[in-house]
């Protein structure tokens, strides 16, 4: 019986002061914590991917709540974290369009060919240390999965054809895959942006056309069909400027290769109001491709598949009676 | 002269031979858990050796001053829990108070290492093998080492297993397993190196 007290009095007796050292001491030692730090750990995504630049979401959540961080600095959460970040700071957030990932090469086991058999340590580091990697095309992807690796997110695979392909669903804009790459392939692209010049081989035409069949191969048709100068030429490249591109997909139309891509499933068509119309030609007038139809007075017309739903229209359009909607709907 | 020597061979014994990990096979969560990044089984295997000097002092002290001389060496086992889990716990705020750097080294792993086994187990040999103070000590010291030792070093083996070009069924845990138990082979070796 005395054994049992015994027991029980020095455990319960232990627990007991242990009990009160530790409460004493989360007093006692207690860590003064900015409690806007805390609601805005609250509001972050929690992926602690540290594409701003801190370690993790709490490392964030600390800067921005002592000031060193920027509001809109969780690249993942995009504006509607932002605007939250900012409400708990009391700060104004601009909005911003939300960025994706997109590997800039199409050049596949069907379109690039190799100029030998890689066996090795399967990274894309590693590869393209040995005569820049095993694709005949110097600038292409190699497929072997660094920035798959490098994705907190799941959103970037290695297709069935041998080439990175981001998933835009799961894609957050973080850029990890960005920094990953060694071939500098994967760009931030805004989300409304649906036309992408898809090669960065700055190699001669002639060089690109042996390498691979869908390479840019600075033929320039892209250059005289945009009718909105929103492609830059450098160093045998094509580039789109995305502030510029109204993604009127003539360029994606004319490039012989294929090397421009375009999102033909979104390409969008004007449609003039006929009750709005009052004649005024002035969208006729300031059409690039003649695809609008009517006399001075008189109603005008789309001719739909001269259209290519690049929008200029609809901003001249005095009485607002032309709207633009997704071709096919 | 022989005391220096007898520490000397406690040492060796518990980091290469006893290794707790590849021998004894105590501390395999962490072991596997936290292995995946040479920077990360360093941060653990600090926490570790921090955790484990403390442990076996405490519980020395608590073992001659309280268990024996109540008779309640029986309650060893729960109490040396106890001990530990409101040390660690203890130890992790004052380090948060005092030392936000080493916090930031060691705080995410100190949890992690309450109620790990490699620690209770090197309270309870220290009270086995009849320690002294010292001894206890550096077996603590010797015993979270060679922790450190394995996890280092099987970490480092894993990040390389990443980039191989491994069949798709052993991927990820399997190999990791498979290197585990050839890593406890080769340990192995050292069986024998001190009569």
């Amino acid at each position: 019986m005395e054994k049992i007290l015994l027991s029980l009095l020095s455990l319960g007796g232990m627990g007991l002061l242990f009990g009160a050292v530790l409460a004493f001491a989360s007093k006692r030692f207690a860590v003064e914590k900015d409690p806007r730090a805390e609601a805005i750990r609250e509001v972050l995504p929690g992926a602690n991917c540290g594409a701003c630049g801190y370690p993790g979401c709490d490392g964030f959540a600390d800067a921005v709540a002592s000031g060193k961080a920027p509001v809109d600095g969780c690249t993942v959460g995009g504006s509607p974290v932002a605007l939250k970040v900012g409400s708990i700071m009391g700060v104004e957030v601009e909005e911003k369009e939300r960025h994706i990932a997109r590997v800039l090469c199409q050049g596949d086991c069907h379109n690039a060919v190799n100029k030998y058999e890689y066996r090795g340590i399967q990274d894309c580091v590693a590869a393209s240390m040995l005569a820049s990697g095993p694709k005949g095309c110097s600038y292409g992807c190699l497929g072997l999965g660094t920035c798959v690796r490098a994705c907190p997110f799941d959103a970037i695979h290695i297709s069935d054809r041998g080439i990175a392909v981001v998933d835009p669903d799961r894609c957050t804009g973080c850029g990890k895959c960005v920094e990953a790459c060694p071939k500098n392939l994967i760009e931030l692209i805004p989300e409304s942006s649906l036309v992408q010049v898809l090669c960065i081989s700055k190699d001669p035409g002639k060089q690109v056309r042996e390498n691979c069949k869908v390479g840019c191969i600075g033929c320039r048709l892209c250059v005289k069909a945009c009718q909105f100068e929103a492609i830059d030429f450098v160093d045998n490249l094509a580039r789109i400027r995305y502030d510029k591109c109204v993604n009127c997909m003539v360029c994606a139309e004319k490039c012989p290769t294929g090397a421009i891509y375009a999102d033909f499933s979104k390409r969008k068509v004007a449609f003039i109001d006929e009750d709005k119309c009052i004649g005024c030609t002035a969208c006729k007038r300031v059409c690039k491709f003649e695809s609008i139809d009517g006399e001075r007075k008189q109603k005008h017309r789309v001719l739909a598949d001269k259209c290519t739903g690049c929008g200029q229209c609809v901003e001249r359009c005095p009485v607002d009676a032309i709207t633009l909607s997704v071709r096919g709907n | 002269m022989e005391y220096v020597g007898k520490i000397f061979v406690i040492l060796i014994s518990s980091i290469l031979i006893n290794n707790f990990v590849m021998s004894r096979f105590l501390g395999i969560c962490p072991f596997l858990g936290v292995s995946k990044r040479v920077e990360t089984a360093v941060g653990m295997g600090a926490a570790v050796t921090f955790v484990m000097a403390m442990t076996s002092l405490i519980t020395y002290i608590i073992q001659y001053v309280i268990l024996e001389p109540l008779g309640l060496e029986y309650l060893q086992t729960i109490i040396f829990i106890l001990v530990i889990a409101s040390l660690v716990q203890f130890v992790e705020m004052v380090i948060q108070k005092t030392s936000p750097t080493l916090y930031q080294a060691l705080g995410v792993y100190l949890p992690l290492i309450t109620t790990n086994c490699a620690v209770l187990g090197v309270a309870i040999i220290n009270i086995d093998e009849k320690y002294d103070l010292i001894q206890a000590l550096f077996n603590g010291v010797g015993a979270a080492l060679g922790f450190t030792l394995a996890i280092v070093l099987f970490a480092g083996v894993r990040e390389r297993l990443e980039l191989s070009d491994i069949p798709k069924p052993l991927k990820g845990f399997p190999i990791a397993l498979i290197t585990a138990g050839l890593m406890s082979v080769a340990f192995l070796g050292f069986q024998g190196l001190i009569k």
